[in-house]
């Protein structure tokens, strides 16, 4: 962050941080090398193995690439791998930013609560979680009998592309608000109070002064969601349909099903590229210089 | 700016209570304050003069009572249909925002386009001095430039009312000395009303038309600085205007006059209060003088005391003398008069004319913070 301050409270502890600097680079190395070996055995190795075989089996060549990219259903599967997540991404945003600007707003212990609600998800295993979801979503599940008491026609939830993003985004729920909550929690909500005073509507306080100042935590949590989005392989799995059929699936299918090494390796590679591509131009949006955000 | 005299616009509380549950941080307050007068609260912190701010920015909604700013009721007039200027200690300018986007913030909210915008955006920022850092971020600035740019940003859309929530209280000595004759200089060329809080008396001092001394949740008097030094009607006026010594002990009435018996030596002036009130005495340090112990003379009030404290200003010097009941009175003395020093045995010298005879009051205590 190209952050100039110019602020005599941030003279000392710079000093102390230099001392901190100098005294760290003798013993970093081994405090980061724990994690750093788990990286490279359980994440780089495999990477560049299944990478490798991409290339090399069943022959070296771009044989497996020319295949992915001349197989029609393999490009509707990746593309609609990019909108599911960004659906996911979107619902999340939506149920996410007001939950997180409540949890700056009320009294630590209801924010105890809020977060408790947030991450009581992640305590339940994956598996059960989406099993759940299959008995709310299901045609004559707990949703369609309302639904049905009500009065209306049932809704096709089960193994459709909406039942999958339901569920994905109730999985990665947590994923955006902690992010938001991070950064809103740093607003200072007096500016609102100065905004009114001078003539803002608390609906435009809120768009041209609250939301600015929000969306480092926007981006934030849109990304993570993004990504991890991706990659699901249970959810979608599990509550989605022959036509909402994720590219993790696909993988799957090949390495397991067929063990086709080589073709499985080089869909991962696509989506990798095409994840990083989407960062790269993610970026300049991510970039907020002058957001200070003190409050005292 | 537009022609002084006539921007300012008139304020009148009357009777305006806030209570939050049992708390009553407002108690039935009344306040007139006149077109473009420069009016200070002046109060300890607690003691309602915020709430009174808060209340007339439109922050705070009254329990009771009536509030007309410009001759109009605004009570339940949402605070961004109010147009009055806030300037806060905190600065609150959008960190996002360059200063001239700060600046230029309330006149785009009220659809007043470029060329005439930037216009008043320069005018303003020349009017605070920071007329050249208008491309910055408030990140980029010092806390000083920050608040004023937010007085640029409370003023560039002609509010007949600014109101200022101890706007120098984040800032040193120094700077909030010179930005104090810099607000005064402002209020001149604006002509518009201010009001202004503070726990500072000496700022209050130096700003104000007139000062409203607030203490929990209560105006104990407004008047000019003058009044308030000379003329305290309170004892928590007399105590938190300026410095002050307090006579306490027994008290006597005869005729016309009364004496308070001050560890065995009596002191007396020629006034009485109203029946049933216990009176005190209250004088200012220059009312005071000092001479060695026995040379006091006998024609006026005279009480023995101790040097606890000698202090050298240049101006004069200030003494803190213990007195034998182990109360302290402060005295200022004038560069040619006798100095004495710490320990020295002194007698305590005035005249009975000179003592401001006020009611007890417990509640007079007050805590800085």
């Amino acid at each position: 962050m190209a952050t100039r301050v110019i602020d005599s409270r941030d003279t000392v502890p710079a000093v102390a941080a230099d001392g901190r600097r100098r005294w760290f680079r003798g013993q970093a190395f081994w405090l980061v090398a724990p994690a750093l070996l788990l990286l490279v055995i359980c994440l780089g190795l495999p990477l560049a193995i299944v990478t490798l075989r991409s290339f090399s089996e069943p022959q070296w060549g771009w044989q497996n690439y020319a295949w992915f990219f001349g197989t029609p259903v393999n490009l509707t599967v990746l593309q609609r791998t990019f909108a599911i997540s960004a659906w996911v991404t979107l619902v999340c945003l939506i149920a996410g930013y007001p939950y997180a600007y409540v949890m700056t707003a009320v009294g630590p212990k209801m924010r105890l609560i809020l977060i408790l609600c947030v991450l009581v998800p992640f305590w339940v295993s994956g598996v059960v979680r989406t099993l759940a979801w299959v008995i709310l979503l299901q045609d004559s599940g707990v949703i369609n009998s309302v639904i049905k008491a009500v009065g209306l026609s049932p809704v096709k939830l089960i193994r459709t592309q909406t039942g999958v993003v339901i569920g994905m985004a109730q999985v990665l729920l947590p994923f955006m608000i902690l992010p938001l909550y991070s950064v809103m929690k740093t607003i200072d909500l007096r500016l609102m109070q100065a905004a009114r005073s001078l003539g803002a509507s608390p609906a435009r306080a809120f768009a041209q002064v609250y939301l600015p100042l929000s969306l480092p935590g926007v981006y934030a949590g849109a990304i993570i969601v993004f990504i991890l989005a991706l990659g699901f392989y249970i959810t979608p799995a599990l509550l989605g349909g022959p036509r909402s059929t994720m590219l993790s699936t696909l993988i799957q299918n090949q390495v397991l099903s067929l063990l086709n090494w080589g073709r499985g390796g080089a869909m991962g590679v696509v989506l990798l590229i095409a994840t990083f591509v989407l960062l790269a131009l993610a970026a300049p949006l991510s970039r907020q210089p002058h957001k200070t955000g003190s409050r005292r | 700016m537009a022609s002084p005299s006539i921007r300012g616009a008139a304020i009148d509380l009357k009777s305006v209570s806030k209570h939050y549950g049992s708390f009553i941080a407002l108690d039935k307050v009344s306040l007139r304050i006149e077109p473009g007068e420069f009016m200070t609260l002046l109060g300890p912190s607690g003691s309602g003069k915020t709430t009174t701010l808060n209340v007339i920015a439109g922050f705070t909604e009254v329990s009771s009572g009536s509030l007309d700013v410009g001759g109009k009721s605004v009570i339940g007039v949402p605070a961004h249909k109010r147009n009055i200027g806030v300037v806060f200690q905190h600065y609150a300018l959008f960190p996002h925002m360059t200063v001239s986007r700060n600046v230029a913030y309330p006149l785009t909210l009220r659809g007043i386009a470029n060329p005439d915008r930037a216009a008043r955006v320069r005018k303003a920022l020349d009017m605070v001095r920071m007329a050249d850092f208008g491309h910055r971020f408030p990140s980029e600035l010092s806390g000083g430039q920050q608040q004023r740019v937010a007085l640029a940003r409370a003023i560039v859309f002609d509010p007949p009312l600014l109101l200022m929530d101890e706007p120098l209280g984040a800032l040193d000595k120094k700077l909030r000395e010179w930005l104090q004759l810099e607000i005064k200089r402002i209020h001149r060329e604006l002509g518009t009303t201010f009001v202004y809080v503070t726990h500072d008396q000496e700022e209050a001092l130096v700003l104000s038309d007139r000062i409203a001394v607030f203490n929990q949740g209560r105006i104990e008097q407004i008047g000019t600085g003058r009044q308030l030094y000379d003329e305290p009607e309170t004892l928590f006026v007399g105590k938190f205007v300026g410095d002050s010594t307090i006579l306490r002990g027994a008290a006597s009435t005869s005729g016309n006059e009364t004496a308070i018996d001050v560890a065995g030596r009596k002191v007396a002036a020629a006034k009485r209060l109203a029946d049933g009130a216990k009176p005190v005495m209250l004088l200012r340090p220059e009312k005071l003088s000092l001479a060695r112990r026995g040379k006091g003379g006998q024609d006026r009030n005279t009480l023995p005391g101790r040097i606890g404290e000698a202090i050298y200003l240049g101006s004069g010097s200030k003494y803190e003398v213990v007195l034998a009941d182990t109360s302290k009175a402060i005295v200022r003395s004038t560069l040619d008069a006798e100095t004495f020093a710490i320990g020295d045995e002194v007698d305590l010298v005035f005249a009975g004319s000179d003592v401001k005879l006020l009611a007890d009051d417990e509640n007079a205590d007050f805590t800085l913070t």
